[in-house]
């Protein structure tokens, strides 16, 4: 049985806890605001990438000018998988589910007798798959110092990813990342980038859809600049994806936190009471019975 | 007093136009243009230059883009720009910074073609630095 003085030292420390999971909750809501704010802000780009693209694919009609970016190098022998995590970790499951998608992804692949290569972003993600596939690791991008996430930053990764494509050290690649669906809820999604699997996007979604395009200069051309582009804009929305993933768990696991950390100080001030009074009731059975003996 | 279009200069960051316009003056890879409403439908991409923005409301606005590609359809008009800033936002450092990270692209280029391509990207800096620095 623990001494009234130990208990209370318990209370205070558990209070101690709670009050910093409390401020780790407020400041997470506030970054989360910011992140979403940043996610909504990128989409007009992507949209508008997205539209641009279907409709010179469809101007090209799978010609063989085709990039190889886009057509890819017709294997499928070396993966290359990009798997992006947050920095931090106390934000609950979000970064092990990633690294779970990327783990059974890369067993898959290995049981397939593929080659698999792996470029981590953010630490947690390569802490975690250290650990089993430290000989698969090509390199890791570190985004710690990095405050307000930029293009700069998505597009020196997606440079990294198509100089090893160029240099053929890969078939076909995937980014990992977390889709923010809402705060409470963030899904591991894995995307295939290149070859990049152009949706073949209805038409009628772009204004003007159908007119006649003039090109300048030619579409082929402009797609082969277009296309690395486009690269650089999906890792950039998965950056951001997980960023604002990232602050939500972060948010409902601290507020969980705090939660317990409330429950565990009413378990235990009842504890302590309890032990208060016994010892007070204690005390004054001994001073009746000795009064008693007189 | 001509037609108004829509038009929208979209960086990855953020929307930063989206109005109603008179003309606009985009830096074209293929030479400069100007768009006015009922343009006929066309896609370019863009060199480092300075797109002009004439307002509906006949006020004349500036940014610097930094690449990117031209969407023109007859209703409107999307730049897509890799990087873009308002002329008087614009930081001396960072262009002159790229403008070094060009110099070194095309020092250290290995083919003719690679070459070649970095220093037009390096001229149309350069270009671009002279045409903004006295305003």
């Amino acid at each position: 049985m623990p001494s009234l003085k130990d208990l209370r030292n318990r209370i205070a420390s558990v209070k101690a806890t709670q009050k910093i999971t409390k401020a780790m909750q407020m400041v997470a809501a506030a970054k989360l605001r910011r992140a979403q704010e940043a996610a909504e802000a990128a989409r007009p780009y992507s949209e508008r990438m997205g539209s641009v693209l279907a409709n010179i694919t469809q101007a090209i009609g799978g010609g063989g000018d085709a990039p190889a970016l886009m057509t890819g190098t017709g294997k499928d022998n070396v993966h290359l998988l990009v798997v992006c995590t947050a920095e931090r970790g106390l934000c609950g499951g979000f970064n092990s589910q990633i690294a779970r998608l990327a783990r059974d992804h890369i067993r898959r692949l290995l049981a397939d007798g593929k080659q698999v290569k792996i470029i981590c972003v953010g630490k947690k993600g390569f802490d975690i798959l250290r650990r089993d596939y430290a000989s698969l690791i090509l390199d890791r991008v570190d985004l710690r110092e990095v405050k307000t996430l930029g293009f700069v930053n998505a597009d020196a990764i997606a440079k990294k990813v198509i100089h090893l494509f160029n240099e053929g050290a890969f078939d076909i690649c995937t980014l990992f990342y977390s889709q923010f669906k809402s705060v409470i809820s963030q899904v591991p999604t894995a995307q295939q980038i290149i070859p990049a699997g152009v949706a073949s996007a209805p038409a009628e979604a772009v204004d003007g859809g159908n007119a006649v395009y003039e090109y300048e200069p030619e579409p082929g051309e402009i797609l082969s600049d277009l296309i690395p582009r486009n690269i650089s804009v999906q890792v950039f929305r998965a950056l951001l994806e997980n960023a604002a993933g990232e602050m939500g768990a972060k948010m409902s696991a601290m507020d969980n936190a705090t939660r317990n950390a409330g429950e565990m100080i009413n378990k235990l001030s009842i504890t302590y009471n309890r032990q208060r009074q016994a010892q007070i009731t204690k005390e004054l059975i001994e001073i009746i019975s000795g009064a008693e003996a007189l | 007093m001509a037609e108004a279009f829509k038009f929208e200069l979209v960086s990855p960051e953020r929307l930063l136009v989206s109005a109603e316009v008179e003309s606009v003056v985009i830096p074209g890879a293929e030479g400069e243009m100007t768009v006015m409403a009922h343009h006929a439908p066309v896609m370019t991409t863009i060199k480092p230059g300075v797109v002009t923005v004439k307002a509906a409301s006949g006020s004349e606005e500036r940014y610097v883009v930094f690449g990117g590609f031209a969407d023109i359809v007859p209703a409107g008009c999307t730049l897509l720009a890799e990087s873009a800033v308002a002329v008087k936002d614009v930081d001396r450092a960072d262009l002159a910074r790229r403008i070094q990270e060009a110099k070194e692209d095309a020092a250290d280029a290995k083919d003719d073609q690679a070459r070649s391509k970095a220093e037009q990207f390096l001229s149309q800096l350069t270009t671009l630095e002279g045409a903004i620095l006295p305003a």
